[in-house]
């Protein structure tokens, strides 16, 4: 018994030292050396800082939306909605949010709506949307801010991210304060 | 479409030319031959040792290298119990997180320790970053264990008559030193260029351009994520796992993932067949996997790119597929690829929630945790396929009428016992849990009921799926199962133990068996166990098994979940 243990207690020791203490103080060391100094990517708006890579709530329809959330975009914490496919609580806010986003988007047809704009993202947190569902807001954007169509459309074309492989995205928070600086 | 396409095949592609190169350095290092990182790690190695008063050259016979397998888990959970119940005040704690309750520290101590990573927690307010950085040292540890006992495996299969298999701590640490860590720094390199955080600072909060106050949770990312694909753990640092846009920020780490999590599975046969000096068995191996893994696979991808049928009659615009518990940056198919990738592996991470994907792909999801051995978690998943082996040489020697032998050593009475044991032993746990839990939560709804998050036969699958994982060691979820009280807790809890280490030990101990039996050359009259006939009769000897034991569960499931959706 004791010839078992105390060789497996004092490895486990050493073992935390060299996985939990040195192994992480050297990832961190590194982390110093990248341009982000380990901090997450940042971006800079009106003096303030915000993290590129967590999306944010755009419900206002001067805005383009961000996808609905499980958890409204706080990052203290994040899910999915994890509604299975047949569930027919969870078809009846779908359709919801069909209807409501038709009354907020006249003009646009059911068909254009794009299926990301509907469901929840996994976590909660999606920064992106797909290009289809930035052009189905232009019209809407268009006529609250007084800005031509085409130039939406310019904007939208400039901050569509086309990676070397994986679909193309949109960025909605870089999206909006590029919007914002248009007025 | 044709671009996520291409994305996967990169990903298989990539993982399978890293892993051929990387399986011939292991069988070198495990062989004690010299090696590149000689150099560096020798010392490290020895001084390792030395603290810890053992002898690495002490041969060991199967049973010792069991026992000291079971003592240092057995301490790994004790210490986990007490930082996990502690952690409140314990150092590390910038968010003020509390303390876990018993059962639930019982559960996710245990989790980390078998491979598994359940998560009954969300790590954003369920841990401190000493709680994180603990159960990243279980991450490391855990995947070692699995690599040691196959090691053992390789051992007893190479030798030719003899009860010395080499020693455990030794191969145990070369895991760590020659493999794991390593490959974590280069992984985490290639995080830090990529946007993932690493630092120790508390919450973020901040007033979101529209003017909500949001906080970010943050902490050593972009250490904990290597590791956690690397041994196929996969539990998330924070709750949305690698859905979260900081634990998997772009479309290229998640290639990196993907890849990080296939490469030692993968590396693991062909380390075999180099280690036992038989690389057409190991290709034998890995091409009845890769077929196995297609099968689930291909589906998967097919039904995620298609969408939810129920969303379509809505007449929207459906072309991005199943996005419900998706993210944009990794589209539908990609996720589906990984839905079976981390559930075939045991790794059990996700970048897409598995409670909303279609019912066939959740399915398969489980299917690929049954079987639970096309390629397998860090080392178990060749186990498991030794079961198979076992029992399919066993079968084919009744059925052309020859003794039955692998690698020259005859397979009797008591070898057959163990398998058998082990192949009955995952059905029955999966099975006896999900009837429990369907027995409370029929007879007491106003208890139990709170469970589910979708109702019918989709909340049936959700029970069903977390005892295939926990049986499976795998760790993924139908996260929408209220699974933090007594009940999952403590019953998982043990089905994670029994799943973990009888499957681990059956197998050792048939090797162990056969290592120490006479040797018969090859002749006429033996099977052949490297040719496609053979690779065929261990498909179908886990068809059956599995088909026999899961069907009619998977009936009341996904299958009558996905007839109801027509």
């Amino acid at each position: 018994m004791k010839k078992q243990f105390f060789p497996a207690i004092k490895l486990t020791l050493v073992l935390l030292i060299v996985l939990s203490g040195i192994y992480p103080l050297v990832i961190w060391g590194f982390a110093k050396l990248t341009p982000q100094k380990g901090k997450g990517e940042l971006i800079e708006a009106n003096g303030k800082k915000y993290y590129s890579n967590i999306g944010q709530s755009f419900t206002e329809d001067k805005y383009f939306y961000s996808r609905p959330s499980a958890v409204n975009y706080n990052a203290a914490g994040s899910a999915g909605s994890n509604k299975g496919p047949s569930n027919a609580d969870y078809l009846a806010i779908i359709q919801e949010r069909i209807d409501s986003f038709l009354t907020h988007n006249p003009g646009i047809e059911k068909k254009d709506i794009p299926v990301d704009l509907v469901t929840a993202s996994g976590s909660g947190l999606d920064p992106h949307i797909s290009v289809a569902a930035a052009e189905v807001q232009v019209k809407r954007i268009s006529k609250i801010r007084n800005i031509p169509e085409a130039n939406l459309r310019e904007l939208v074309r400039t901050y569509t991210e086309q990676p070397a492989v994986g679909p193309q995205t949109i960025n909605v928070l870089q999206l909006n304060i590029a919007l914002d600086k248009l007025n | 479409m044709y671009a996520e396409i291409t994305g996967i095949v990169i990903m298989f592609g990539a993982s399978l030319l890293f892993a051929i190169p990387l399986g011939k350095y292991m069988a070198n290092v495990f062989a004690g031959n010299r090696s590149f990182l000689d150099k560096v790690m020798n010392p490290v190695e020895k001084f390792l040792f030395r603290f810890s008063g053992i002898d690495p050259t002490r041969e060991m016979n199967w049973k010792q290298h069991m026992t000291a397998m079971l003592f240092i888990n057995l301490v790994w959970f004790l210490l986990g119990m007490f930082v996990l119940m502690n952690q409140s005040w314990l150092p590390l704690n910038p968010d003020g997180n509390p303390d876990m309750s018993a059962d639930l520290a019982f559960n996710t101590s245990i989790s980390f320790v078998v491979n598994c990573n359940l998560q009954h927690y969300s790590g954003e307010t369920g841990l401190s970053y000493l709680g994180q950085l603990y159960l990243m040292f279980l991450q490391f540890v855990s995947a070692a264990t699995g690599i040691a006992a196959t090691v053992v495996l390789f051992k007893a299969l190479k030798e030719k008559a003899t009860n010395q298999l080499g020693n455990f701590y030794l191969y145990f640490i070369k895991s760590i030193t020659r493999v794991l860590l390593p490959l974590s720094i280069i992984v985490a390199i290639l995080f830090l260029l990529n946007g993932m955080p690493m630092g120790f600072e508390g919450k973020d909060s901040y007033i979101s351009l529209q003017g909500d106050t949001v906080q970010v949770s943050r902490g050593p990312v972009a250490a904990f994520v290597p590791i956690k694909h690397l041994g196929t753990n996969g539990g998330g640092f924070f709750g949305a796992n690698s859905a979260h846009p900081l634990e998997n920020p772009s479309y290229f780490t998640n290639i990196i993932q993907m890849i990080a999590q296939l490469i030692i599975p993968f590396a693991m046969i062909f380390a075999f067949g180099y280690f036992i000096k038989r690389k057409k068995l190991a290709w034998m191996i890995f091409s009845v996997m890769t077929v196995g893994f297609l099968l689930l696979a291909v589906p998967n991808i097919i039904q995620e790119i298609n969408g939810n049928p129920a969303i379509s009659k809505m007449g929207i615009d459906n072309r991005l597929g199943a996005m419900e518990g998706k993210e944009v940056r990794f589209g539908a198919a990609a996720s589906g690829f990984w839905s079976i990738v981390t559930t075939v592996i045991s790794t059990g991470s996700v970048n897409a929630m598995h409670d909303s994907t279609m019912p066939i792909s959740g399915m398969n999801e489980m299917l690929a945790m049954m079987v639970n051995s096309f390629y397998g978690g860090c080392g178990v998943g060749l186990l498991n396929f030794f079961i198979f082996i076992i029992l399919a040489v066993f079968i084919s020697g009744l059925m052309v009428g020859r003794t039955p032998e692998f690698m020259g050593k005859k397979i009797e009475a008591r070898e057959i016992k163990i398998a058998m044991i082990i192949a009955l032993l995952h059905p029955l746990l999966i099975l006896t849990g999900t009837a429990l839990s369907s027995y409370l939560i029929v007879n007491h709804p106003e208890l139990y009921g709170g469970w589910l998050n979708n109702p019918g036969y989709h909340g049936f699958s959700e029970m069903l799926y977390e005892y295939t994982s926990s049986a499976a060691n795998n760790g993924s979820g139908f996260e929408g199962l209220g699974d933090n009280n007594m009940w999952w807790n403590i019953s998982t809890g043990f089905v994670l133990i029994l799943g973990r280490f009888l499957p681990i030990i059956g197998p050792v101990a048939i090797a162990g068996l056969l290592a120490s039996k006479k040797y018969i050359p090859e002749s006429a009259g033996t099977l052949k166990t490297d040719t496609p006939t053979f690779g065929i009769m261990i498909f179908a000897v886990i068809l059956i098994v599995t088909a026999l034991s899961f069907f009619p569960s998977l009936a009341l499931g996904p299958i009558a979940e996905f007839f109801s959706m027509i």
